[in-house]
């Protein structure tokens, strides 16, 4: 049974240079307990797709233009963009759980970390204060944060990066959701602790049993973690794959870039690195061909007319392009 | 704001390319070309923004009055007729058109006493601001580049300046030294000049400590070079903006000494003075009070929703976030 | 946090003294100040004899030596009009002017805070456009103009409230608004722009995807993050509100230390001068002081500084 179904999703935003057309159309769906991993460059709306699940995105100027995303909450099915702001608060820290890019700046700084923790407890469990502390404290161990008693009442900026993104995961996981959305946050983070956090993020999903989103623009960090990958490029779903199909047989010349570009281990010392030519798509265009078109090496003239839709290739993998990868041809249908 | 980095000098090149004759300073070129360009830019954001066009244009209606005060003003500012005095304006019906907004105790027209007391406050203001900027700017360029001993003295007298209620100074100051424009001037652009200070000052040891002075110094700029490519240009839009907002706050000063009786001599037509001597006769002749203020009113809304605007279009970090 | 405010507090003293130093050589600007004191016509007999009276014409450094000593020890010598111990007089009209002073205040905070966190929240809309242009009003309008102004129409057309002196309950009210106008303006300039770009912080968007209230997120997060630059705004106005008092006192003739620095000043009563001065002064540092003590209280970055 799918946790979350989301179709059609389409977000724009009205800025004084024009219309940015940031999401076209994306649908993808997640299992209960499912790893699902977005990989996209930066503007390629993975963000923008999963803040716009909980409308977290500022509306002016962005609007939601299309979609449906129905979600297995604790009060029955619902589609998450259709919900009142009270059920959508509801929602919110109860049933899904968000991680973001900076824990510096996504914490308040005159607020304690504890009581950051505390917070959504309070209202969502309808904790009293005792209670409250207790299992914030109870959190803070349990990912990772020593002393945590007496670190309840310290402040973010006398954590580490890495320990701030630990209050982070404390403060989604607070009130047990079942969905984890986490927007790139370990981009932030250096390497050696970015393992650390990966690690517990692994240990707390196969704990908790939570369903997790997992947005990076690292193909490396999604391997490790995702069961299933979705690759965005232009507002738009090019691939979507389990994770061993997508790396091992790329159905999508983007993936096929994107996996080409990674600098190997078992590379030539002398070979050059291979990059995908061309510039970012411009969003300011209503999305009226394939945007990867200007620049794929196998685009053909009915790339450049029209959207292509997402074709299924094999078990659960499926990708919008016109061109057969595997036949080396266009399309046949 | 952006800066450029010195470029290295261009090599010779056989065939076309950049005009490499010795007069060509390729430096001077493109920054002709990015004045230009800025210029341009500068005036399609300020047709675009209601507020500082209004801005502007009330403060142009301001100098244009004080250029043009002889052609605008029905009479001699100073010019009295006791059989007139105490008249109301136009649309009384004691009042006439030929003293438009009425006249004071001794008969003299309030509109042109208006009109030509423009003069006093934007002398006032330009120079007094002009004064304080020059004095801020050298302090304070001495304070940043020099450091130490000599940083601490200027930072802090500047901070004492800052620390006391300007008005008591200037109050203090005027009653001490006594009434003249010079005086008035020169009083405003002392006093105001720790402001500017503190600003070159903050400025200078920001770049001086940003990585691209570190860039530029490696690549063999001396400080002359540092000055004028990096300092000057990046202290631009903060000191005019602030020096717009002064200016709008001499313009006060002036009329609130004037209202004590410490700013220009009785006989010079000011603001301030207008007031000091409406106030004495409020009950019975409010228009001699009430008109030179909305002048003053005038006067600073324009100053400051033009200061505004040059704000929001100098200061890159909000131009960028939007509003 | 300790060394800060030790380091604050040293600076205040230093800054003290600057002031004491700044009072006696404006006043000797001149280099004549018994020419001030004296009527037009005196002769230079009456003149040298008000010389000595003062001690003008001891050397510079006795004369700084016992002006410094005096102003420590709160002595100023006794004012020529009044013939009084100048200090005496000045914490006489003290409380006056402490009253004005934190009526217009509290009338600037009260009116100004939420209107400007109204306008913040909601930009674009009334709340906003009433927010910035009360913020325009108030930097624009003269606080004296306004002062006649409200005398005109509330005083003398309406006679809702009194024009002059501290007798009623409501003598207050046209002093405090004229005084407090330029505050208001500032408070809902600052409110409406901190709310603004507070909103736009990362932390709000944590907070909102928490599920937890709106009211909630205005108050603990928005409100709370607003309140440092309010406290540090707070403590910059004081040096306004002394200021401007001369100008409000006057018009209102209400007893306090701004007319008195008008009146003092007017008469050339130095020693009265340099009393009000040293003291104004003394207030708008320990102002400045006790926001510092507060910012540094407040804001935890400053308070767990290692």
């Amino acid at each position: 049974m799918s946790i979350l179904e989301v179709k059609d999703l389409a977000v724009e935003f009205n800025t004084i240079e024009g219309v940015v057309h940031a999401v076209n159309g994306v649908s993808f769906s997640l299992e209960s307990r499912e790893t699902l991993g977005i990989v996209g460059e930066s503007g390629s709306g993975k963000s923008v797709s999963m803040m716009s699940l909980l409308r977290l995105i500022p509306e002016p100027p962005g609007r939601l233009r299309s979609g449906t995303a129905w979600f297995e909450s604790a009060t029955g099915r619902v589609d998450l963009l259709a919900l009142s702001r009270a059920k959508r608060s509801a929602v919110r820290g109860r049933d899904i759980g968000f991680v973001f890019q900076d824990p510096m700046s996504s914490l308040n700084p005159l607020m304690t970390v504890g009581d950051q923790i505390a917070e959504s407890m309070r209202v969502h469990l309808k904790l009293d204060d005792k209670a409250a502390r207790k299992r914030t404290v109870e959190l803070l161990d349990r990912v990772g944060i020593p002393a945590a008693d007496e670190r309840y009442g310290n402040y973010p900026h006398q954590f580490s990066g890495g320990m701030r993104q630990r209050v982070m995961i404390a403060i989604a996981i607070a009130c047990g959701p079942k969905l984890l959305i986490a927007d790139e946050p370990t981009t932030a983070l250096d390497v050696t602790v970015q393992a650390q956090i990966l690690d517990l993020v692994k240990s707390l999903r196969d704990e908790l049993g939570l369903a997790v989103i997992w947005i990076s623009h690292d193909l490396g960090v999604v391997a490790g973690l995702a069961d299933r990958v979705i690759v965005m490029y232009g507002g738009m779903v090019a691939e979507s794959a389990p994770v061993d199909a997508l790396y091992e047989t790329p159905r999508h010349p983007y993936t096929e870039g994107l996996l080409q570009a990674l600098p190997r281990v078992d590379q030539d010392r002398g070979e050059e690195l291979r990059s995908i030519e061309g510039t970012p798509p411009d969003l300011y265009a209503a999305p009226a061909a394939c945007p990867f078109a200007p620049r794929c090496s196998y685009a053909f003239d009915r790339c450049r007319r029209e959207v292509p839709p997402r074709f299924t290739i094999g078990d659960g993998h499926e990708s919008a392009c016109f061109f057969d990868l595997e036949q080396r041809r266009p399309r046949s249908e | 704001m952006t800066s450029k980095q010195p470029q290295p000098q261009p090599q010779p090149q056989p065939s076309s390319g950049p005009d490499l004759s010795p007069s060509a300073d390729p430096l001077l070129d493109d920054t002709r070309g990015r004045v230009a360009r800025a210029a341009a830019y500068t005036a399609k954001l300020l047709l675009r923004d209601k507020g500082g066009m209004i801005g502007l244009t009330l403060f142009l209606i301001v100098v244009f009055a004080a250029v043009f005060a002889p052609y605008i003003a029905p009479h001699h500012p100073l010019q009295q007729d006791l059989t007139r005095s105490r008249q109301p304006p136009a649309w009384h019906d004691a009042g006439s058109w030929e003293y438009p907004l009425g006249t004071d105790s001794l008969g003299r027209d309030m509109f042109s006493r208006i009109v030509y007391g423009t003069r006093v406050s934007l002398t006032v203001g330009f120079l007094g601001v002009t004064i304080a900027m020059s004095i801020g700017l050298v302090l304070g360029l001495v304070a940043g580049f020099f450091g130490g001993r000599v940083d601490n003295a200027i930072m802090g007298g500047a901070n004492l300046f800052l620390a006391v209620p300007y008005l008591l100074i200037v109050v203090v100051v005027a009653a001490v030294v006594g009434r003249s424009l010079i005086n008035v001037v020169l009083i405003f652009g002392i006093t105001d000049a720790p402001l500017f200070v503190r600003i070159t000052r903050g400025e200078v040891l920001r770049i001086r400590n940003s990585g691209y002075v570190e860039s530029a110094v490696s690549i063999g700029a001396g400080k002359g070079r540092i000055l004028f490519d990096h300092i000057l240009p990046n202290l631009v839009g903060p000191l005019i903006t602030v020096a717009t907002f002064e200016m709008s706050a001499m313009i006060f000063y002036e009329a609130g000494l004037g209202f004590l009786g410490l700013s220009v001599p009785p006989n010079i037509p000011s603001w301030g003075n207008m007031l000091s001597a409406g106030r004495q006769y409020l009950a019975t002749t409010p228009w001699v009070a009430t008109y030179p203020g909305f002048a003053i009113m005038f006067t600073a809304l324009g100053m400051n929703l033009f200061g505004d605007w040059l704000r929001d279009v100098l200061d890159p970090r909000l131009r960028r976030k939007g509003r | 946090m300790q060394r800060y405010l030790l380091s604050r507090a040293v600076q205040s003293v230093l800054l003290l003294f600057g002031v004491i130093v700044l009072v006696f050589f404006l006043v000797r600007l001149t280099g004549d100040p018994a020419r001030l004191m004296a009527p037009r016509e005196a002769s230079a007999e009456d003149i040298a004899e008000i010389r000595a009276l003062m001690g003008f014409d001891r050397p510079l450094p006795v004369q700084f030596a016992e002006f410094f000593t005096g102003a420590i020890r709160g002595d100023f010598g006794n004012s020529v009009h009044y013939r009084a111990p100048a200090m005496g007089m000045v914490l006489d009209r003290l409380p006056a002017t402490v009253e004005l002073a934190l009526t217009a205040l509290l009338f600037a905070v009260v009116v100004g805070v939420p209107l400007g966190v109204v306008g913040g929240s909601n930009p674009g809309s009334i709340w906003d456009s009433i927010a910035r242009g009360l913020g325009l009003v108030g930097q624009t309008v003269p606080n004296f103009w306004i002062a006649m102004i409200f005398i005109l129409v509330f005083s003398v057309n309406l006679g809702w409230f009194p024009s002059f002196g501290r007798g009623h309950w409501n003598s207050i009210v046209l002093p405090a608004v004229s005084l407090g106008l330029f505050p208001l303006g500032q408070i809902v300039r600052l409110m409406r722009s901190a709310v603004l770009e507070i909103r736009g912080e990362d932390y709000i968007r944590t907070a909102y995807s928490k599920g937890i209230s709106d009211r909630r997120i205005y108050v603990a997060h928005v409100f709370r993050n607003a309140a440092i630059p309010l406290v540090s705004m707070l403590g910059v106005q004081f040096g306004y509100l002394l200021g401007g008092s001369i100008y409000i006192e006057t018009i209102f003739s209400w007893p306090g230390l701004g007319r008195m620095i008008a009146e003092s000043v007017a008469a050339r009563d130095f020693p009265l001068v340099q009393a009000v001065a040293v003291f104004t002064s003394l207030v708008v540092v320990a102002m400045n002081l006790l926001t510092d003590v507060a910012y540094a209280l407040i804001d935890p970055r400053i308070r767990y500084d290692k």
